[in-house]
């Protein structure tokens, strides 16, 4: 007997799994991210550099926290980004999916620059030296590594499709991985400070100095969305290159 | 299960066996690593001692490194490989027992060779049996990740370097909770810490590793 083939998920994730439909649905998404971004980026900005409170130890000196660790959250969901993608490539067979984690990659590994540079620049004033080995300044630089060795096997491997399972598999052991490598490395070696934000409890610091960290992070979060977006249309096109839409789409503009 | 995987083990030792170069290029590989500290750091015995644990750790890690490329190579160049894929029998338990074989031929005999370095090294007598130990429960983790990388690169030309970039980060953790158990062998600590940690980072690799070699090995195969 044939039974009707049960849809797992919703309707949009397999309308997703079409490159024109996902192409149409980013055009549409991408004024509203980059324009959120650029407001939330600017609001931030100004608010930390100009009116948050200087620290009562640090002075001025500890306002890069406002760029530091934005980064360092999105350096680390980029990675589960990644990973998901990956995952959802290789069970669904999905390509949008895979372009979604080739998109992150260079992202990822620039955030996880960009918290390491900023991290250094903000320890000489504190610590007195531009890099210790830390915790979580090492665990930052293995992810910044782990991102380099999935950029890497993109690089070595010619044929997207299989570059895509390779790199996903990769990110996934990756994914494994990261929580061992945080935790070997804590027990190590730690001098940082403690998570500024976690889920479960209060900031520690006050409100005038938190609010703007928080939306310098939401910031951060739709400025990866629209990067993102425009790194992922870019490869539909040139993956589709040879399909009817785009071929009418670049002869119409 | 177990058929195919002592079949696949005992073919794996005997083709090692039977080329010599395979087993010993990293024994000789680790020992010269290793020669080299003291030549180009300090001769000095109390230096040695006190970076001993690192240096033995380091070398036997990369010389668990440099043995990866050959894991699937030569199985993949003759189309071995392909066969054992697309036989009906389990590629979980054929990647579990290729990943074995490269344990037996590099991992076990690096660890039986470290007392000797540890006595060149002047590494403490009381340490030379958490080194051998560690050693044993360490590389058979780094056997099982680093056939994944070997597994993921073996269809690529140039797959010597890029294996270190991919794994690397991945034996970070093997790296510090095996020297810190020598470490604090030295320091007279107890160490079933370190080892059982060791030890459980074994028993989570020897489970997920062969799913992950073996989607690797499917997709270097596939065209």
């Amino acid at each position: 007997m044939n039974m009707p083939k049960k849809q797992l998920m919703p309707k949009w994730f397999y309308q997703m799994a079409s490159p024109k439909w996902c192409y149409k649905i980013t055009g549409q998404l991408l004024p509203i991210f980059s324009c959120t971004a650029l407001g939330l980026l600017l609001l931030g900005t100004v608010w930390a550099l100009l009116y948050a409170p200087p620290d009562y130890q640090q002075g001025n000196s500890f306002r890069i926290i406002y760029i530091h660790v934005p980064s360092a959250i999105l350096a680390q969901s980029i990675y589960v980004t990644m990973a998901l993608a990956g995952a959802v490539g290789i069970i669904w067979k999905m390509k949008i999916a895979d372009m979604v984690a080739y998109a992150c990659a260079p992202i990822g590994a620039s955030m996880a620059f960009l918290a390491l540079i900023t991290g250094a620049i903000w320890g000489k004033p504190t610590w007195g030296s531009w890099w210790v080995w830390d915790a979580r300044l090492t665990s930052m630089l293995i992810l910044l590594f782990l991102y380099f060795g999935v950029m890497a096997l993109y690089a070595a491997m010619g044929k997207p499709s299989k570059a895509a399972k390779a790199t996903a598999i990769l990110s996934l052991v990756g994914l494994v991985n990261i929580p061992i490598i945080k935790y070997s490395v804590e027990w190590w070696n730690t001098l940082h400070q403690p998570a500024t934000f976690t889920l479960t409890e209060k900031p520690a610091m006050p409100v005038e100095m938190w609010l703007p960290l928080l939306i310098m992070v939401l910031g951060f979060y739709c400025f990866f969305a629209t990067s993102m977006m425009l790194r992922l249309r870019t490869e539909i096109l040139s993956r589709e290159k040879r399909t009817a839409w785009v071929k009418e789409l670049v002869t119409k503009s | 299960m177990m058929r195919v995987f002592w079949a696949e083990l005992s073919r794996d030792l005997l083709i090692a066996f039977r080329h010599k170069g395979d087993f010993l290029n990293p024994l000789i590989f680790f020992l010269m690593v290793a020669v080299l500290f003291p030549l180009g750091v300090s001769p000095a015995a109390d230096f040695l001692a006190q970076i001993a644990p690192g240096v033995l750790w380091v070398s036997a890690l990369l010389a668990t490194l440099l043995s990866l490329d050959n894991l699937f190579k030569s199985d993949y160049d003759d189309g071995t490989l392909e066969q054992l894929l697309l036989s009906p029998e389990s590629t979980y338990m054929i990647s579990l027992a290729k990943a074995c074989a490269h344990w037996i031929t590099t991992g076990l005999p690096l660890a039986l060779m470290a007392p000797l370095l540890a006595i060149m090294l002047f590494l403490p007598t009381q340490a030379i049996a958490t080194l051998v130990i560690s050693l044993l429960i360490g590389t058979a983790t780094l056997s099982l990740v680093g056939a994944i990388a070997s597994a993921l690169t073996v269809g690529l030309k140039k797959g010597g370097v890029l294996i270190s970039l991919l794994v690397i980060p991945l034996y970070i953790p093997v790296l510090i909770f095996g020297a810190s158990a020598v470490q604090s062998a030295v320091d007279g600590q107890p160490v079933t810490a370190y080892l059982a940690i060791l030890g459980s980072m074994f028993a989570l690799s020897l489970v997920l590793a062969p799913f992950a070699i073996a989607a690797s090995l499917r997709v270097s195969v596939s065209s």
